[in-house]
């Protein structure tokens, strides 16, 4: 008798978690059915308010997302996400912190291959080819049209869109987008009898300049190489006036005379100046050089600023990269994209989280909390930006340079064009190849990686 | 009878068959499968290629870079941790006072984390203010940027290996050292025998069937080390502390080329297979088991 009734509760119980199981499954599939007066009905009023159709049905985003700079950024996603969800009580958006930019990339691909991706994820600007020939991403130009089209991407800064756009079309929204700045310590700059005011100019003031702040124990400059060392030498290519890929990511040009010459200065700058470290230099250690005033001018990512500006015990400076032909810098950072193999609905709801945390208000604040430039031009027209612009006028540079600004490197097998890229610059650097042989073999290398693509 | 208890034998064993299987063979026979094709990101559906990636790596400068890397980097580390463990598993054997705190210096390499410790390295190897940029120039010598020489970063990884290994073997070389009967050393002592030559013919043959094991593990560890490259080097400066498992890591997931790394990763598991063998079959003759 007892065993009978064991058997009927669970019996009931599996019935019950049937039914509820198939109750979900027709919500989500019919979608015309939360139109009907019953469904919006029982919507809060908020989202009948936005006047959307589908407004009420309950939908859940999964949101990868990497952190490369310091600070408690995680608390500071997790309560931009949790506005989100006030405005839109219908949508739910979890984010998932995962690692660095490298790691998100891995996750985010693993996801893809096995069918199920994140429904919206920020990743390096320049994994738009990776993404494209692995089929993973949507283009954005449908939702941006219902924005007002070319309106809309107006107000963004063309030099982060050159990452977002190829074959006419926008695969992702800038979200934390940088430059490389110059940092200098101006109490070195007056020790040294240089004016603070006046950070070097060209190529040939910052070897002047970088020669009269070397003494011992002080390097008058660094320039991080581990992991960038394509991101710098773009700088000395852009500064000579040409970038190192077209756009289409389907050729690099490294082999240039203006690319040897950039790499000739740099290179000189530790070999023959003696201005600069001899060797690889670490991406992570030459911020805390220069906070230690090891280094009195330093090359770095203006995501850094808002560190810098709270760890430096001294008087520092920001400043536009030293111009050759032309002022010049890579942008660099991560972006929006909104995967291909999810729910359409997914996808609208994904497009409305992105422009979300794009808007101009919560684009400047992301800045102030970060160092990273606002990817807006209306950002730096709300109070809060100019409030702190006014007391921070450094928070301004890397927008301003962005005027010089182009793309990040990025290819079809980006992975491994970089690495190429990154092994010879490395390899110049520590003196096995010479500038020009170095680059050649670049050249070479890189060719063979995207031989494929130029069928 | 006999095949019920056979039954259960199988039965017993089903649970750890099943994850050998599922986390082991499978995925070794999946790789195998997939180096035989072309899968990157030019081709959107895997094309077989037969045996073309393993052709394509004998023409791979960086894979062949990365490979005497290896064997340096294996040549340097698995000797000179084992010799160090041996010594310092024989010191702390000795019941002296603070024994236990020694023996805890010894051993605290071992517990923590990789990715600390490699960020501890970073920072002794940095140069102008690190511990042993300091030293250096203490000591009236020149700077070096230790990691961003392609001439020196290798010997620092060593040393750092051989450091964090050496605390770890100094367990298993200790638990030999206790296995040891009292006995011998009494006898030897009666007898009136040097110290040198009771640990030439005595404590060191008894501690072989320990250094086999250790040796395996040491030489194993050599080819698995990725961690501290990734935070220390990359790799860098242009591949010169690139290892085995770091380039594969690098060709799977930022050259996103699969048939590429599952034929590097079964290149790596024959080395392995095949070192073992070889240290197990050559070394076991010279093994005393008690």
């Amino acid at each position: 008798m007892r065993s009978m009734s064991k058997k009927l509760v669970y019996l009931t119980l599996c019935c019950l978690t049937l039914a509820s199981c198939g109750q979900a499954a027709s919500d989500s599939s019919s979608a015309p059915a939360s139109s009907s007066p019953a469904a919006s009905a029982s919507g809060s009023a908020s989202a009948a308010a936005t006047g959307d159709a589908n407004a009420d049905e309950k939908i859940d985003l999964t949101f990868y997302y990497p952190i490369s700079v310091g600070g408690p950024l995680t608390a500071t996603i997790e309560q931009m996400t949790q506005e989100f969800t006030k405005q839109n009580p219908n949508i739910t958006v979890k984010p998932v912190y995962t690692g660095s930019y490298a790691d998100t990339a891995v996750k985010t691909q693993a996801g893809v291959q096995s069918k199920t991706p994140p429904d919206v994820a920020v990743l390096q600007s320049t994994e738009l080819f990776s993404l494209l020939d692995m089929n993973a991403i949507v283009p954005l130009d449908d939702f941006i049209a219902q924005e007002g089209g070319a309106s809309y991407l107006s107000d963004f800064y063309p030099a982060f869109l050159a990452n977002s756009q190829t074959d006419g079309k926008t695969y992702s929204i800038p979200f934390q987008r940088s430059t490389i700045v110059l940092y200098y310590n101006k109490d070195k700059f007056k020790e040294a009898g240089l004016d603070p005011a006046k950070p070097p100019k060209t190529w040939q003031e910052m070897k002047d300049y970088a020669k009269k702040l070397t003494h011992d124990g002080t390097w008058g400059l660094e320039i991080p190489v581990t992991g960038f060392g394509y991101w710098m030498l773009q700088t000395f290519a852009l500064q000579n006036g040409n970038n190192l890929m077209t756009q289409d990511g389907k050729k690099v040009m490294l082999d240039t005379p203006e690319n040897v010459e950039g790499l000739q200065y740099w290179t000189d700058l530790s070999k023959t100046d003696k201005v600069m470290p001899e060797g690889a230099t670490d991406w992570g250690t030459v911020p805390s050089d220069f906070l230690e005033g090891k280094t009195a001018m330093m090359y770095h990512t203006t995501g850094n600023l808002t560190n810098v500006k709270k760890n430096a015990k001294f008087d520092f400076g920001v400043s536009f990269l030293p111009a050759n032909k032309t002022y010049g810098s890579p942008t660099g950072g991560g972006n929006f994209y909104i995967f291909k193999d999810i729910d359409p609905k997914k996808q609208e709801a994904a497009w409305k989280f992105v422009k979300f945390m794009t808007e101009s208000e919560r684009a400047a604040q992301w800045s102030i909390d970060t160092g990273y430039v606002a990817v807006k031009k209306s950002a730096y027209e709300t109070e809060r930006m100019k409030q702190y612009t006014a007391e921070f006028p450094a928070a301004l540079v890397a927008r301003d340079q962005l005027e010089y600004a182009s793309a990040e490197l990025s290819t079809h097998n980006n992975g491994k064009v970089m690495k190429t890229v990154n092994d010879q610059v490395q390899a110049a650097l520590t003196g096995t190849l010479k500038p020009a042989d170095a680059l050649k073999k670049a050249q070479e290398e890189a060719d063979r990686a995207l031989a494929a693509f130029n069928k | 009878m006999r095949w019920k208890t056979n039954v259960f034998a199988w039965l017993l064993l089903l649970p750890s068959l099943v994850f050998l299987f599922l986390f082991t063979f499978y995925p070794i026979a999946k790789t195998i499968r997939l180096s035989l094709y072309q899968a990157d990101l030019a081709t959107s559906k895997p094309l077989f290629v037969g045996v073309d990636n393993y052709v394509r790596l004998l023409d791979d400068s960086i894979f062949l870079k990365v490979l005497t890397n290896n064997l340096w980097f294996a040549l340097g580390t698995v000797p000179a941790s084992i010799a160090l463990a041996m010594v310092m598993a024989v010191f702390v054997n000795k019941a002296t006072r603070g024994i236990g705190l020694v023996r805890a210096a010894f051993f605290y390499p071992t517990v923590i984390p990789m990715i600390a410790a490699a960020n501890i390295w970073l920072f002794i190897y940095t140069p102008e203010y690190g511990l042993l940029s300091r030293a250096v120039t203490a000591l009236g010598a020149s700077d070096m940027n230790w990691l961003g020489s392609p001439h020196t970063v290798m010997w620092a990884l060593i040393v750092m290996m051989v450091w964090k290994e050496a605390g770890y073997f100094m367990i298993f070389y200790l638990a030999g050292l206790q296995n040891v009967s009292p006995d011998l050393y009494e006898s030897a002592y009666v007898d009136g025998v040097s110290r040198w030559t009771i640990f030439r013919k005595i404590t060191f043959p008894l501690l072989m069937p320990t250094t086999l094991f250790v040796a395996i593990v040491a030489l194993t560890n050599s080819f698995k080390l990725v961690d501290h490259l990734m935070v220390m080097t990359k790799g860098g400066p242009d591949n010169a502390s690139s290892l085995l498992l770091y380039y594969i890591y690098e060709t799977a997931f930022s050259f996103w080329d699969q048939g590429v790394a599952s034929a590097l990763t079964v290149v790596m598991i024959g080395l392995l297979l095949l070192l073992s063998a070889l240290q197990f079959f050559g070394l076991d003759k010279k093994v005393h088991y008690q």
